[in-house]
């Protein structure tokens, strides 16, 4: 399906459909909370005093603008276009997410509610939640599958100090996947004085819009920074694509720039034969999980597969509902990296750059080296460094061989 | 008139109110939820309510999940569950079946493939969690079509507003959660599920039926009391848990006698 789509900003509709994706396929407990944010929303964000607060809390705690980094060495090893690292990895907490976090700690706050909860994999996400709710004086509990909570110790002990309650997840595939079932049912539950952090540009509407406004920041300073350092829109984009909060932080403020090609990279895990991968858009079809329609990864009955990928924020069997509709108008385009592209392209960039990058936007600098190539010199390609490796230090030891 | 509405019609004629017990199919073992079907129909059920396995079932608490769990590790499936629904067709034609789960498995096997199965297999509603008024567009027509009732849940949360929506799409019977919260939480309060209900009753002629929170004969017969039925899930899939590796016998005969003691006490209420 090709549609001629004049403006890609206009969406979602007003029931919060991307096309045939997204919607709010929640359970009635959640519809009117769902329905309350949404209006609470729309009126929050052209508040003066709203956008004032959160840009102020971009600039000053989380230390934004984050650089749009010419990445010369790297460049030049490729022999291809020029390409630029959007920094989030330098953003208070170490990645894009506390955008995000920032931006809903304000609506749960506004909200008046003094609880809020979150789902996280790798654990960037409940880190960057413990951390406002922290500075708000809110309480924190965040679900965390137990496979996760064993594999991403340091980053649960992260969320302790901080003060929040880290709840393991046992049920199910005891993933990502099952600390958001969890979240949900705590939120149906305790809906009275709760607001539900979600991560990720997926989940009920308003979810993927509020998740994608609040991180589109990143896409509004690495266009005005690339035209202030080269004159010129980038030719390319490419982010890594687990729920695809970074990307579509990237891709939304060029969505309308037409010469600009947007490159959505997924995590191809041990292959794209078989079911060891975390790559819906590329081998999965649409259904509905976690409250709205999207492209999900299933088996022959419908029921949600587990994944796989080297990359805890990657390991997830649906995406955001906004990049299932640009796959489908044709704007942007879906690829995969291995397990092992990724590994290669870590130590590549720590290597020729002295960035270490965390393994989700290590994906995004294997596919980006396929495409430098391809595009040749000349080109500028933009790459969203969503966040730092400092994490998967131990992952990469131990891969080594080495227990540190 | 359908199986569903002729069911409600005869309990009203008897002054008796529904008794509608949810299991999910295929647990412990596919072949449990036949005879375990039967058994609640001898028990005293009016209308069966059979999970439809899902592998993230985000509405539900710990005992509809492991319920879910163990049925998938089973090698339950969507089909296997309509087929269930027909073969109990050839021995009752008259005890209504609705099929409760999550949307993505209907989704996945198509609609209308879905529907035309679900027909002829004998099945009488559909109950989708994650299926709000809001997202039925594709789905309520073809259901209509085919005369396959449609019913929702009302909760606490669900304001005033919403009320007319969703009784203007509903069918069979109006589902009157008593929590906030997922399956098999607290307890209920009879009186604030009393008021809820004549609220509601407002809005539609439909039945409305109350779940969440029933555990007992005692909590059983209070709310049928005060509403045209009751829907009981957990207290039922936690007896299948404990004797999960028992046989289709044991674990029927003792869910049954749970149910037994709920008939018993809602008739004499």
């Amino acid at each position: 399906m090709t549609t001629k789509i004049t403006d890609y900003h206009a969406y979602p509709d007003a029931r919060g459909h991307f096309g045939p994706y997204g919607g709010r396929f929640a359970s009635e407990t959640l519809m009117d909370a769902l329905e309350e944010l949404s209006a609470m929303y729309k009126r929050m964000k052209d508040d003066p005093d709203f956008r004032r607060e959160f840009d102020e809390d971009l600039a000053h705690y989380v230390g934004r603008p984050s650089p749009l980094y010419f990445a010369r060495r790297l460049s030049k090893n490729w022999g291809g276009a020029d390409v630029y690292l959007k920094r989030e990895d330098l953003n208070h907490t170490g990645a894009h997410k506390i955008n995000n976090t920032i931006g809903q700690a304000l609506l749960a706050k506004h909200g008046g509610k003094p609880r809020v909860i979150a789902e996280t994999g790798a654990g960037q996400h409940g880190v960057a939640s413990a951390t406002v709710a922290a500075r708000l004086g809110l309480k924190c509990v965040v679900y965390m599958g137990a496979e996760d909570v064993e594999r991403q110790k340091l980053n649960v002990y992260r969320m302790r100090l901080l003060g929040a309650e880290v709840v393991p997840v046992t049920s199910g595939s005891k993933t990502l996947k099952d600390a958001m079932n969890e979240a949900m049912r705590d939120w149906v539950t305790n809906i009275d004085d709760t607001y539900y952090i979600i991560g990720t540009a997926a989940g009920p509407d308003p979810y993927p819009t509020l998740v994608r406004d609040f991180n589109s920041v990143i896409g509004r300073e690495a266009r005005r920074q690339m035209l202030e350092q080269a004159g010129e829109l980038p030719d390319a984009l490419v982010a890594c694509v687990g729920g695809g909060s970074n990307a579509i932080g990237l891709f939304w403020e060029f969505l309308n720039d037409e010469s600009v090609q947007i490159y959505g990279v997924e995590a191809a895990g041990r292959g794209l034969n078989g079911n060891e991968h975390a790559a819906p858009l590329t081998k999965g079809r649409p259904g509905v999980l976690h409250g709205n329609r999207t492209y999900i990864m299933a088996n022959e009955d419908g029921q949600i597969m587990g994944t796989h990928s080297v990359s805890a924020g990657l390991d997830y069997p649906g995406v955001g509902p906004e990049h299932a509709w640009l796959k489908d108008s044709g704007r942007a385009q879906y690829v995969a990296a291995t397990d092992d592209e990724a590994l290669d392209a870590f130590r590549e960039l720590t290597r020729t750059e002295g960035i270490m990058p965390a393994l989700e936007s290590s994906h995004a600098i294997a596919y980006a080296k396929k495409l430098a190539k391809e595009m040749g010199p000349g080109k500028r390609i933009v790459v969203n460094l969503s966040g730092r490796g400092d994490k998967d230090v131990h992952t990469i030891a131990a891969i080594d061989g080495l227990s540190v | 008139m359908s199986r569903i509405a002729s069911t409600f019609t005869r309990l009203k004629d008897q002054g008796r109110k529904a008794l509608i017990p949810f299991v999910t199919a295929g647990d412990p073992r596919p072949d449990v939820t036949l005879p375990l079907m039967h058994a609640l129909v001898s028990a005293g059920a009016d209308i069966i309510e059979l999970g439809m396995p899902f592998s993230d079932p985000m509405a539900d608490g710990p005992a509809i999940q492991l319920a879910n769990e163990r049925a998938l590790e089973a090698g339950m499936t969507l089909r296997k569950t309509l087929d269930v629904v027909k073969v109990f067709r050839e021995t009752n034609t008259e005890t209504p079946v609705v099929l409760m789960g999550y949307l993505n498995p209907v989704e996945w096997m198509g609609y209308d493939t879905f529907i035309d199965t679900a027909s002829k297999s004998g099945v009488d509603g559909l109950l989708l969690v994650d299926m709000p008024p809001e997202e039925g567009e594709q789905l309520v027509p073809k259901l209509r079509a085919a005369e396959l009732d449609l019913i929702y849940l009302v909760t606490p949360t669900t304001t005033e507003e919403r009320f007319d929506a969703i009784c203007k799409q509903s069918t069979g019977w109006i589902y009157y959660v008593s929590l906030k919260g997922i399956t098999g939480a607290n307890t209920l309060n009879v009186d604030d599920v009393a008021k809820r209900v004549e609220r509601i009753g407002q809005h539609t002629d439909l039945p409305i039926c109350v779940g969440f929170g029933i555990k007992d004969g005692e909590t059983a017969a209070n709310v049928s009391r005060v509403s045209d039925g009751v829907i009981v899930g957990s207290a039922l899939v936690r007896i299948v848990e404990e004797l999960q590796s028992a046989s289709a016998v044991e674990i029927s005969s003792q869910v049954s006698k749970l149910l037994g003691d709920m008939r018993t006490a809602m008739d004499r209420a």
